[in-house]
Formats: structure tokens, sequence, C-alpha cells
């Protein structure tokens, strides 16, 4: 499966090598070089400089191509914009995208928009490690 | 009319002024400290600290009963995402989105913002207007067909000068509307139509054939 990743932080990071070492065809999108640091040095998929919510640099990372796209930028409001745009742009069939606002994200949920917010996610977490027994 | 707007720079605080002056109630929203007490001291209660794309904030806005929501701030990503949240959580009818980079203006109208504008799209049609020797004028794009309506003017040497319509070579998808002739009421051209010096052309064609029109009506 080709993947277009937006975002090299920790998780962005871990998702590539994950993919990429799973065969996927990854790339992964920052818009600062120095985060590339956090993918390991047996990362074969493609790094590229560049801001995803430019649709030009979406078709130049193969966002058309792409099979999936994940945006996972600290930006709530850049992560919205960057996976409406592959997939209301570039008609990619799997779109995923992080919001840490839970009331953002029920807005894009009731748009049809796949999205993750870790806030609920790790808070739900936590609450169920705490009153387990 | 109860007019919202989000981020209180330059943009923000001038559109706020006017429209107040003109009698609607307006509110604005900025994240900044600073930037929220200089509206206090110029204009009044006007201004709310807080995140314009915030569901809770913009709830407390009473944005349901806005009728009119801007977005201006200098991020595109928070002026879609400040529009999309008004339009579809809160049911704003008209939202407003000031665009930074041009090349945005077409996907947020795609994303549902009503209204995207763009400084830099709005500066060089006003040099396309105002230049006469620019014998292309953008005035309507319609988004979706990639159709647009454009007026070309006849400038002095262009090689259609004297011709009649049907002898030019036109692109088979644009098509000549209307003619305005000096002193003259405006005319529909026909194919017997002779073009003249100073002739301004309304016609309807696709983006991509923009330029053959142009070429083969304004060229020297």
């Amino acid at each position: 499966m080709k993947i277009v990743i937006m975002g090299c932080g920790r998780v962005g990071a871990q998702l590539a090598s994950l993919l990429d070492a799973d065969g996927h065809n990854v790339t992964i999108l920052d818009i600062d070089a120095h985060s590339f640091r956090r993918l390991p040095p047996s990362f074969g998929g493609m790094a590229l400089v560049g801001d995803g919510t430019n649709e030009e640099m979406l078709r130049k990372a193969g966002v058309g191509e792409a099979d999936a796209f994940v945006s996972l930028t600290q930006g709530d409001n850049r992560n919205v914009m960057a996976a409406q745009i592959a997939k209301h742009v570039f008609n990619v069939s799997k779109v995923l995208c992080r919001i840490y606002d839970p009331l953002r994200k029920d807005v894009y949920d009731a748009l049809g928009l796949e999205a993750v917010s870790p806030t609920t996610v790790f808070a739900q977490l936590l609450k169920d490690k705490l009153l387990a027994t | 009319m109860y007019i919202i707007i989000v981020g209180g720079g330059s943009v923000g605080y001038h559109l706020c002024k006017a429209l107040l002056k003109e009698g609607h109630e307006v509110l604005v929203l900025d994240k900044d400290a600073a930037r929220c007490e200089n509206f206090e001291d110029d204009l009044g209660s006007v201004c709310v600290r807080g995140d314009g794309c915030e569901v809770a904030i913009l709830a407390e806005a009473g944005v349901s009963r806005a009728e009119v929501f801007i977005a201006a701030t200098d991020e595109d990503e928070d002026n879609l995402v400040a529009c999309q949240v008004a339009k579809h959580k809160f049911g704003v009818p008209r939202t407003i989105a000031r665009v930074n980079n041009p090349e945005n203006e077409k996907i947020f109208r795609k994303l549902g913002v009503d209204c995207p504008i763009s400084v830099t799209t709005l500066i060089l049609e006003h040099i396309e207007e105002k230049i006469p020797t620019h014998p292309l004028i953008h005035l309507l794009a319609m988004g979706e067909e990639k159709m647009e309506i454009v007026e070309v003017r006849i400038l002095e040497g262009s090689k259609s000068v004297g011709k009649l319509v049907k002898d030019l070579s036109l692109p088979s998808d644009s098509i000549l509307a209307l003619l305005i002739r000096n002193g003259q009421k405006p005319q529909v051209p026909t194919v017997d139509t002779v073009l003249e010096v100073n002739d301004r052309i309304i016609a309807l064609t696709t983006t991509d054939s923009e330029v053959a029109l142009q070429e083969e009506l304004a060229k020297d």
C-alpha cells in the first residue's frame, strides 16, 4: 500500500517505521528536516521537507496515487486542512487525521472525516488503568 | 446584523471598525490578550479572548445567531476550520475566509467556505482591470466546471481587427457572448460581425482555452 504521512513527530515517525517494516511504500512529510532524525536508520521510505497543507506539495509527495493519508502534525487545523485536501481534492480512499480537541473532532466526525482524538483515547486509557483492580 | 470576526489583526480591526460604523453588531474573537485590550480601548467591548476554532468559545459567542462569520487570521488552516465549524456546527448562513495563499481559494470553496477572499487575487484583478495594455480581464470564475467569463479588449494592431467573427479560429469551447463598442448599445456578435479597435468582447471560455482565445482576438 502507498501511504503518505504528514508530520514526523514521535507518532508520525513511529507509524512510518512500523508501516515501512511491514513492506508498505511510505512517504513522510515534515516542514523541518530536523524532524527526520526520529526515523530509524533502517527506514526505507521517502522523507520529504514540505508543508502538507499545500496542494502542490501533496502532489509532489504522491498523494494523488496514495492509498492512504494520515495527518499527524501538532496543529489540529493543519491536520484537518491537509486531510480534507487529500480526501476531496486527491480522492484518497483512506484518510485519517489527528484532532486533539474532542469537540472539534466531533464536528469533523459529522462531516465524514475519520479522525482520532488522542485526548479522549488517552484519558479513557488512564481512567481504565487507574480503576483497574 | 450580527457579525462575528475571528482574528483581531489589522484586517479584523478595520473590518470591525467599519462594520460597527454601519450599525452592525460585531464581535471579534482573538487568542491574544494584548490585541483584545487594544479593541477594548479603541472600540469598546467588542472583543472576546479565545480561539475562534473552538466549539465552546463559538457557542459562548452566540455564533448560532450570527448571519455572517468572517475568519480573518493570517493562517489559512485556522480560517478554514473556523468557517467550517461555524457553518456545520452552528449553521451560520454566510462564511467568509481570508485566504493568504491564493492557491487555497478554490480548495476553500470546494470545502464549503461560501466566500474565500485572497488579497493577492484582488490586487491582480485590479491590475488587469486598470492597466489597459492587459487585454484579458477575468470577470467571473465558475468554479467546478472550470468555466469563466472574461473580457477581451481588441487593441490597436491586434490581428483580429477588421476580421469577420466567422474567419477567426476560436477555441471550440469559447463563445463570444457580447460586444461592447464605444457609443453603441451592447450587441451579441454574429458570424458576420467585423471586429474594430477598442471593441470589448465579453466571452465565455474554459480556463484551458483562455490563452488561445486571447491570442486569437488580441495578439499582434
